[in-house]
């Protein structure tokens, strides 16, 4: 069934050569200026670390993979790691449900406080992270003293931060996705008799497929890199990547070479996942809808 | 399910949207009474909403609480007993004939700068590379994969590449510029100096436009293709259905994409931070650093808290500002 | 509505009263609850945290062997102590035993979150004349008990590339400054250069500009702790800093801009002949560096040899070791801290990490004579002076430390650096200064 087929734009002609020309400009510079960095940690992960800041070097003159093998002994880097995927994970899983909930909620609902609820919901992106820091502390510690909850130095505490921490422009992405999506679709399910989550999950959900991936990435993201509240509120066992990477500086000496060999290595999983779900991103569809 | 679509698309036919309306209208129908039942709406919400209370909305509080008193390092181990000293640190912070004033306005200024300009960026980077893609060819999927490596990686580490390549003797972009492009006279410094400002927007936007990139990207899968097919019928070439298509129907996308990257540029702390450490030089002085230095160097979190809470005036004023015009943009090309 | 907007606000003002009634812990002198563990919190002194791990676990199970005590290890990363420290202090929910940067001191000190060291205290580990007096001062503000026990020292000291030295001609390493800026002439052409800065480092300028203060009799707080930033001395201490690069031309302009430590890969490259550096060898060696082809010396003064006050060559480095007040095995705190500041952990934990001990008797060991260490341990003994422990020292360091950056900054963009602009940098610098 064409008519509900979504995609680029259709020209009966080919696409003159003016559209191809600028096509070819932007995408090689927007790929060198993307990749040209990843170059530079690449090639100064392959050098030995006197030649690290070293005058730059298009092809280094000395090469070693020594760096590769270390930095798995500087720092746990596979624990740091596995720990990042738990945290960053299950705060995307949980950010994602209940931004879908709060979104569908504000999109096909009229209550009072709507208004209140989404732009405080904004205003809390406002205020700089930084000044979260102590307070949020000290509730972890509060209620861990009372209801002997640890959420301090676990991982529990520190993906409920995060997910709280993308949760505010996850809510805000999906409604504006949500809003793009044709209301007398998820109405016609009611009337056909699915609930209010039946039509979220049947209609809304896989309508929204490539936004709700799009929030996806953005809470993994938010996780996987978050730096000040991680350095507080982990320690040793349950430290993030993102902070545990700062273990190759010590006072004197920083491996620089092992900093990038260890972030390079750290993130292939994560551009596989890119690439794993790119399909969703823009396969999504109104699948829902065809069938 | 296949005739509800149709009617759908009916429905919006009628309400007088089409590929040359020039405006994509997407507030949708009004809400039949029906569909609202009571609670469902909050219960909806109230996940969201206890974890916003817990983990910003009353940190906030405490925050703004914190902007009324003397919290030094004197008092941060009982906060309770810090005393309360009216506006004081509101009027130190505004002070614009003290230094500290001085500074904070200065660094303000630089930091709408910078804003506008990486936001900018960011946004006509990620759509032109949203759109560029929208149509397939070969490659397509790596380019995809390639544009979201800036943001896979760890922003330290990538921070602090960008850091090395813009060192002033050793550094890529010198060494380009000079030694390969012939540029003449004694090499720049990137990171000291006025030119530390093109440096931090070079990686603000290195950073975030792939961000960018992905929401449009996602945003450009509701487009109903058939106005595409419309349109070529009626004759318009891709320039045109990008103008009168793509662009005007990206609109709710680009209005929280905007904000979103409005907001978290102005707040980004990671990058000047790694790129200039603890004192970013004048020129590229941004807000958060400021802040950062107001309250977790000096310990006086009660002046680095005043500073935060002008802050959030300014920007809920500026998004309330954003939004009216934006919102309102859209409901009349309702009527 | 208006019952939910109702009951949120009781939520959050509840919540609130809970958070800050309960801010910090107990400010008594702590207790001995839980009398058989004890968390210690440590700097990363080694080549890494798992280094360091391997090197502290088997002192650690000694110290158990002796006492009964299960010492609990976290290695913290130094991009996150002080915050950690901050967030500790700030809710009481800290380790038992922690190390501190020394020129923390006075900011800790002042919260008094930390265990002050009285008679009594320093008793229980042996007494205050077993370290080195300047150590002790670099502790705490001198009006007060300190807050924390030495634990590891380092001075400054001058490293030299031997062969660019003989290659210029040069003899014997500078002595004073003027010795050094003529040295310097000399070893600057050809591309290479003098002298390394760190010109993008703050606490680096810190520690370069507090000890030519001193060699100029100025200070930069005066008795009461007032900042006195913009006295003739202080300019003139700064100024000749950053006139190593504007006039005499014995630093390369690139410099300006170091704050990673490039300029200890100049030197180990060949392309700088000297840096003025604390413990240096280790990273030396990491670059590449054979241990014969440096020297080291102590640090230039204006004239005669190194001693007090106007020839300071040195501000005292290293860590201290700290117990937080609010422990729950506060004899076994001191317990440990007696432990790792005897003459034997002394001597094998500096040994490990290239440090100096602080305690004197320590010093004596032979592993601490060897060329490079006994400069610095002489430096520490005779003149190395503590930086300003005062409670603003952190701001202190950003403040000044950004002025001397600013002005590396105009220095290598070929500006003027004037008496006049420096003393307008410092006054910037002091009316920034809160409190």
């Amino acid at each position: 069934m064409s008519s509900t087929r979504r995609g680029g734009p259709r020209s009966p002609l080919a696409p003159p050569a003016s559209f191809l020309w600028t096509r070819r400009v932007v995408l090689t510079f927007l790929t060198v200026f993307a990749l040209l960095p990843v170059y530079v940690m690449i090639s100064s992960s392959l050098k030995p670390l006197q030649d690290v800041s070293g005058k730059f070097q298009w092809i280094p003159t000395d090469l070693t993979i020594r760096p590769y093998f270390d930095i798995w002994d500087t720092v746990p880097l596979a624990r740091y790691f596995v720990n990042s995927l738990i945290v960053a994970g299950s705060a995307t899983v949980l950010s994602v449900v209940i931004a879908v909930f709060s979104a569908y909620a504000v999109s096909r609902y009229r209550f009072r406080g709507k208004r209140v609820f989404t732009v405080t919901v904004l205003s809390t992106q406002m205020f700089p992270g930084i000044l979260f820091l102590l307070p949020l502390f000290l509730i972890f510690v509060n209620i861990g003293n009372t209801t002997g909850i640890a959420l301090y130095g676990s991982r529990g505490g520190l993906i409920l931060t995060y997910l709280t921490f993308s949760l505010p422009f996850s809510i805000w992405m999906l409604i504006g996705y949500f809003d793009s999506i044709p209301r007398d679709l998820d109405e016609a399910a009611m009337v056909d008799g699915c609930g209010a989550f039946g039509a979220l999950l049947r209609v809304v959900v896989p309508a929204a497929t490539p936004g709700i991936v799009a929030v996806c990435v953005y809470a993994f993201m938010t996780a996987w890199g978050e730096v000040l509240f991680a350095s507080v509120m982990t320690n040793d066992a349950t430290r993030t990547l993102a902070v545990g990477l700062q273990g190759y500086a010590t006072q004197n000496d920083v491996y620089w070479n092992q900093v990038m060999a260890a972030s390079l290595v750290v993130s292939v999983p994560v551009v596989a996942g890119f690439l794993l779900l790119q399909r969703y991103l823009v396969a999504g569809l109104t699948a829902g809808a065809v069938k | 399910m296949t005739a509800t679509v149709t009617t759908a698309r009916t429905g919006r036919t009628e309400d007088g949207q089409g590929p040359d309306g020039g405006r994509t209208r997407r507030r949708l129908p009004r809400v039949p009474d029906r569909i609202r039942r009571g609670g469902l709406p909050y219960l909806l919400l109230l996940p969201a909403v206890v974890l916003e209370l817990l983990v910003h909305l009353i940190p906030m509080v405490i925050g703004i609480v914190m902007s009324f008193r003397q919290l030094t390092q004197f008092y941060i181990s009982n906060w309770g007993e810090a005393p309360w000293t009216g506006l004081e640190n509101f009027r130190v912070a505004v002070d614009f004939d003290a230094p500290i004033g001085q500074a904070l306005l200065h660094s303000f200024f630089v930091t709408c700068v910078f804003t506008v300009c990486s936001v900018a960026l960011c946004w006509l980077f990620g759509v032109s590379a949203a759109i560029l893609l929208q149509e397939n060819f070969r490659g397509r999927g790596v380019l995809r994969a390639v544009f979201l490596v800036p943001y896979a990686l760890p922003v330290y580490a990538a921070v602090i590449t960008w850091a090395f390549m813009f060192q002033r003797d050793n550094g890529l972009i010198n060494h380009v510029l000079y030694d390969q492009l012939g540029l003449s006279g004694p090499p720049a410094f990137w990171l000291i100096g006025d030119n530390s400002f093109y440096a931090l927007i070079v990686v603000a936007v290195w950073k975030s436009w792939p961000f960018a990139f992905l929401i449009v990207m996602a945003g450009l899968q509701n487009i109903p293709r058939e106005l595409y097919e419309a349109a070529s019928i009626d004759g318009a070439g891709i320039w045109q259905q990008i103008r009168r298509i793509t662009l005007p129907s990206l609109r709710p996308v680009n209005q929280v994409l905007v904000l979103v990257l409005f907001l978290w540029t102005f707040n980004d702390f990671n990058t000047p931070y790694v790129l200039f450490g603890k004192s970013a030089p004048e020129a590229a002085d941004l807000i958060s650093i400021h802040i950062y230095q107001s309250s977790f160097v000096t310990w006086n979190f009660g002046s680095g808290s005043a500073m935060s809470v002008l802050l959030l005036l300014f920007l809920l004023l500026v998004t309330a500002v954003y939004l009216l015009l934006t919102t309102r943009g859209r409901k009349g090309s309702d009527v | 509505m208006r019952r939910v907007r109702a009951a949120a606000a009781v939520t959050v003002l509840s919540a609130l009263a809970a958070v800050t009634g309960c801010g910090g812990g107990s400010s008594s002198g702590g207790s001995n609850e839980s009398p058989r563990t004890l968390t210690y919190w440590a700097s990363n002194q080694g080549p890494s945290i798992e280094a360091d791990k391997k090197i502290l676990t088997p002192e650690l199970k000694k110290f158990e062997k002796e006492t009964g005590i299960k010492v609990k290890l976290e290695v913290v990363p130094w991009a996150d102590l002080l915050n950690r420290i901050l967030a500790a202090t700030s809710s009481g929910q800290g380790p038992d035993v922690l190390n501190i940067g020394n020129t923390w001191s006075a900011s800790l000190q002042a919260t008094g979150a930390l265990l002050p060291w009285d008679e009594k205290n320093f008793e229980a580990i042996g007494g205050r004349d077993r370290f080195v007096d300047s150590a002790v001062a670099s502790a705490g503000a001198s009006d007060q008990d300190p807050a924390a026990v030495p634990l590891y020292s380092l001075a400054y000291a001058l490293y030299y590339n031997k062969k660019m030295f003989a290659d210029a001609g040069i003899s014997a390493p500078p002595a004073t400054w003027d010795e050094l800026v003529a040295d310097g002439k000399k070893l600057s052409r050809d591309g290479t250069w003098a002298l390394g800065a760190e010109g993008a480092n703050l606490s680096n300028n810190i520690h370069q500009v507090f000890v030519l203060a001193k060699q100029h009799g100025a200070d930069f707080f005066d008795a009461s702790g007032k900042p006195t930033f913009t006295s003739d001395g202080a300019v003139a201490a700064v100024k000749q800093y950053v006139d190593f690069m504007a006039k005499d031309k014995i630093v390369a302009p690139g410099n300006a801009e170091y704050a990673q430590n490039q300029s200890l890969q100049d030197f180990s490259k060949g392309t700088t002949a000297m840096v003025l550096w604390q413990a240096a060898a280790s990273t030396f060696a990491s670059q590449g560096m054979k241990p014969d082809d440096w020297g080291v010396a102590p640090v230039p003064v204006p004239a005669g040899a190194p001693g007090a006050d106007k020839s300071t060559n040195s501000m005292v480095a290293g860590i201290n070791i700290a117990v937080f007040k609010n422990t729950k095995n506060v004899d076994g705190a001191k317990k440990f801290v007696k432990f790792m500041t005897s003459d034997k952990e002394q001597i094998l934990l500096n040994k490990t990490f290239g440090a100096i001990p602080p305690v004197k008797a320590a010093q004596e060991d032979e592993a601490f004579s060897a060329p490079e260490l006994k400069v610095l341990r002489d430096t520490l003994a005779a003149s190395a002076a503590p930086l300003p422990q005062v409670a603003s020292e952190s701001q202190f360091e950003t403040t000044v430390g950004t002025a001397v950056k600013e002005l590396w900054a105009d220095a290598a963009a070929g500006r003027q650096v004037t008496t006049e602009s420096v003393r307008e940098r410092l006054t910037k610098a002091q009316q920034q200064m809160q409190q």
